[in-house]
């Protein structure tokens, strides 16, 4: 269905637990998803990150109600420089995900009205769910459980 | 004079009168023992099973135990789930805000030491006595209410065996000369 719609993105289509995956630059993103919501994939489901060492992978699930489909989008950021644009114009619902993943990732979302954390308190330092991330408060798993 | 029987401590009828003599203290614990209003501090999923206590099949306000949602009608802060980092300023919030004399359960594994959350976790307290003074603690994942209605009697029997006078005494001890003591003999 999507491939008929719109034959110039169907190279970039690629099929991961059953779900199409769309992998697009960092300065397609907003464009891609605009693409999408106008294709009937009106209802954005979530947005992650993924930390891959030298890149984040943000991960943006959107749905389409009305034809029970649904698709992931995917953007690679180097770990250097992780902005990405905001979806918040597009789904105002963005707007606690990308906190969400601005406070746990590190990842800037350019052009959302409020990025704070969300989750920790705002004096954090660093990001937790980064794999380099390191607590000295946190008291390490004993052997024995 | 049921309730005049179940005060027990410390109380004499004058003869030949409708008058009782009895120690301030019996009285106030007796008042305060039976009625610990519960502030329903519920974090996490402990608080379904304080919800279920304080409804009709568990009905731990026939110990006295009222859920009030505001600081400032209780007595005991019931904290029934995992305390997180983020969480934890406005638990002392609310703690700060109720009256005194206060007392503190903490209910369930979390609130008792951080329970699951206790290793590989940045962001959960590891038990709520990390920052409020707590009175009773109960164990369980989730505890049943019945342990809940255990420790609320527990709870009150320890609020009948305080004084009002501990403080006064205690700033009394402070005044006290300190023992005279012997100088060390240089060597």
């Amino acid at each position: 269905m999507l491939c008929a719609a719109y034959p110039d993105l169907c190279t970039l289509f690629s099929v991961e637990f059953g779900d199409g995956v769309l992998a697009v630059e960092p300065g397609a993103l907003l464009s891609s998803a605009e693409d999408l919501k106008r294709l009937g994939f009106d209802r954005l489901g979530m947005v992650t990150a993924v930390d891959y060492g030298e890149q984040f992978e943000i991960v943006v699930r959107l749905h389409a109600p009305e034809h029970h489909a649904a698709v992931f989008l995917k953007c690679r950021v180097p770990r250097s420089e992780p902005r990405v644009p905001s979806l918040t114009a597009l789904w105002p619902g963005a707007d606690w995900h990308e906190r969400e993943t601005y406070d746990l990732f590190g990842i800037v979302f350019e052009g959302h009205p409020d990025l704070r954390r969300i989750m920790l308190p705002d004096d954090w330092r660093g990001h937790p769910l980064r794999k380099d991330y390191e607590d000295p408060h946190v008291l390490p798993r004993p052997d024995y459980i | 004079m049921a309730v005049v029987d179940s005060i027990g401590r410390g109380l004499d009828a004058a003869p030949g009168g409708d008058v009782v003599l009895t120690t301030l203290d019996a009285l106030i614990d007796w008042a305060r023992g039976h009625s610990p209003w519960v502030m329903p501090m519920g974090t996490a999923c402990c608080a379904m099973e304080l919800i279920a206590a304080s409804f009709a099949k568990f009905d731990f306000d026939r110990h006295g135990a009222f859920p009030r949602p505001d600081p400032r009608h209780v007595d005991v802060m019931v904290v029934a789930g995992t305390v997180t980092k983020k969480m934890q300023p406005a638990v002392q919030r609310l703690w700060d805000q109720m009256p005194e004399p206060k007392w503190c359960i903490a209910m369930g594994n979390c609130a008792v030491s951080g329970g699951i959350f206790l290793h590989d976790s940045y962001t959960v307290v590891r038990g709520v006595d990390e920052f409020l003074p707590v009175d009773v603690y109960i164990a369980g994942c989730p505890p049943r209410p019945e342990s809940l209605q255990d420790a609320v009697l527990q709870l009150a029997k320890k609020i009948r065996s305080e004084s009002i006078a501990e403080g006064r005494t205690h700033r009394a001890d402070l005044l006290l000369p300190e023992a005279p003591c012997e100088p060390e003999e240089a060597p």
